[in-house]
């Protein structure tokens, strides 16, 4: 469906050669008003609450004065937080390119004519809403489950070990719930790649691990690089997996800002969105230079 | 490398595929099942016994069904403005030349780009800024779910008008059509599926949202709000009705769609 056009979307084909046309300026006009009012304005506003003065309140009103030391406050106070999400984060992305890359092959690859019925397969977790399976996952880690039993049986877990309300349960959690999104551009990629060099590896003499390493990986980078992104970014925002598996330790730093909002210390929340994306940008354009994909953006 | 071997290889990566695609799936059955449970006591975690209970009244829970019809108000809504604003920007990137080109591709990603929680803070912090925060509510909610939804619609669109045949056009021109039937006979209807697929990702993208809502719904409790709310005091079966129907909903679309196509491919 829908889902895997996303991600393919190819680049824009050649314009017409015509010179900058009115129709444009006016078919661009409404959107991109609104784009500027609802996500520019709202992104300089987020900035400027978190120079308000903590002391002022919702009811009362903040004042403006410039207090950049909201950042060094919610950074010395919440800094386990952030390391732990974007840890978490990389840890559900490496997690997704194991179990995804896979999958992505089976299917461009192997499935024969199950491969629409795969895809379908794929994308089936987002016909049913997000929180109510990630609910699920608390009965499937349960300590009554028979998962959580096997493991006991077999020693890895102790007698009074648990996985629901563990780092494993959050991780698992954002694990299942950004699959989707590595499987659907490494699949796209995959499926661009020409079977025939993959045989022309072969027929020369390279083990199979050597013309998937020279062959089929390089040419699977884009969608690798999209997919990462796609997981890593909404993985390290995200708070339900850590708020419905964790426990209080397994707090992210979507669960402080949220949690700050709530009890209205608006320039602190602030600060640390800030922070979060801030964080995120830097670490996006570093790593789509190293990928060597800036065509990407 | 031998027969068996590859036999092995080959069904190996499949095997493999297959196990993770189960990982996927194992939550969906767990929704379905529950949904015919007939819990022993409130904060159950097992499936104590079957009932079609929950099925024949799916509405018990305080509020539910009232959340659900919330929700769809508002995806529908979210979606008719989005794929209206998304096909407009979507025509006037592919279509046109225009000064500020990067500046416009760039605006439509950046949304996509950012952590939903990011999003729904800045937004909240406009509304509190200019004076909404007693207002928050139905509209403030309408206007976070066309914004995330919006960039979708431009992606998905734009990925089918790319892909379109200028030639088709070229000879509808050539058969003496002006630019509006030209549009309105050969380019709408190419482009239509596309729209059509930006729609239904913008109604389940807004169904769904729940961390930008719960920061700027006010008092409003939307169907994802809901199921936040029981699963802090323990979840009723009901919403695992919801959620099945919902997915045989979705699942009976796609399986139509994909009929609908294969039939139109051999005529």
């Amino acid at each position: 469906m829908s889902a895997s056009q996303i991600i393919s979307a190819t680049p824009a084909a050649p314009v017409s050669k015509r010179r900058p046309s009115r129709t444009a300026y006016l078919l661009l006009s409404l959107p991109l008003l609104y784009l500027l009012v609802f996500f520019v304005v709202p992104l300089v506003s987020l900035v400027s609450t978190s120079l308000y003065d903590p002391a002022g309140s919702l009811e009362t009103g903040y004042a403006m004065t410039g207090h950049v030391q909201n950042y060094f406050s919610v950074l010395a106070d919440y800094r386990g937080h952030i390391f732990r999400s974007f840890g978490y984060a990389a840890a559900a992305t490496i997690a997704c390119i194991v179990l995804g890359y896979p999958l992505a092959y089976a299917i461009a690859f192997k499935a024969g004519k199950w491969k629409n019925l795969m895809l379908v397969a794929v994308i089936a977790p987002f016909f049913t809403s997000f929180l109510i399976r990630t609910l699920s996952w608390q009965l499937l880690l349960g300590d009554q489950a028979w998962f959580a039993d096997t493991l006991r049986f077999l020693h890895v877990l102790g007698p009074d070990g648990h996985l629901l309300a563990t780092p494993f349960a959050v991780v698992t959690g954002l694990t299942y719930n950004f699959l989707p999104f590595m499987v659907l551009p490494l699949y796209t990629s995959l499926e661009k790649v020409d079977p025939r060099l993959m045989e022309a590896g072969s027929d020369l003499y390279a083990s199979p691990f050597t013309t998937f390493r020279k062959v089929t990986l390089p040419l699977s980078m884009p969608g690798l690089v999209a997919g990462t992104l796609l997981t890593f970014i909404p993985a390290a925002g995200d708070y339900i997996n850590a708020e419905l598996l964790g426990n209080p330790r397994t707090q992210m730093i979507g669960n402080v800002i949220q949690n700050l909002f709530e009890s209205g210390s608006y320039p602190e929340a602030a600060a640390l969105s800030v922070t979060l994306m801030a964080v995120i940008v830097v670490m996006v354009l570093v790593y789509i230079r190293r990928a060597g994909t800036e065509e990407l953006l | 490398m031998t027969r068996a071997g590859k036999w092995l290889g080959d069904h190996l990566v499949l095997g493999a595929g297959l196990l993770v695609l189960l990982y996927l799936l194992t939550p969906i059955f767990v929704v379905v099942l529950m949904s015919f449970n007939d819990p022993a006591s409130r904060i159950s975690y097992s499936f104590d016994g079957f009932t079609l209970d929950n099925w024949r009244q799916p509405c018990q829970p305080n509020g539910l069904c009232e959340s659900v019809v919330l929700s769809v108000e508002i995806a529908l809504l979210a979606t008719l403005f989005a794929t209206l604003l998304g096909t407009l920007m979507a025509f006037a990137i592919v279509r046109h030349r225009f000064r500020g080109r990067a500046g416009v591709n760039v605006m439509t990603f950046l949304p996509m780009a950012s952590p939903e929680i990011v999003m729904g803070s800045s937004l909240l912090a406009l509304f509190v800024s200019s004076g909404f925060a007693g207002a928050l509510g139905f509209w403030t909610i309408l206007v976070a779910h066309i914004l995330f939804c919006l960039s979708f619609v431009v992606v998905t669109v734009k990925a089918r008008l790319a892909g379109l045949d200028p030639r088709l056009e070229q000879a509808a021109m050539d058969l003496y059509a002006n630019e509006a039937q030209t549009f309105r006979k050969v380019t709408f209807p190419l482009v239509f599926p596309g729209i059509l697929a930006a729609a239904l990702l913008s109604f389940s993208l807004s169904f769904d949202d729940f961390i930008i809502t719960n920061l700027n719904a006010g008092q409003e409790v939307t169907f994802p709000m809901y199921v936040w709310g029981a699963a802090q005091r323990g979840v009723p079966p009901q919403i695992n009705v919801i959620g099945t129907a919902m997915f045989f909903l979705a699942l009976a679309l796609v399986v139509a769609g994909e009929l609908r196509a294969r039939r139109a491919a051999r005529v």
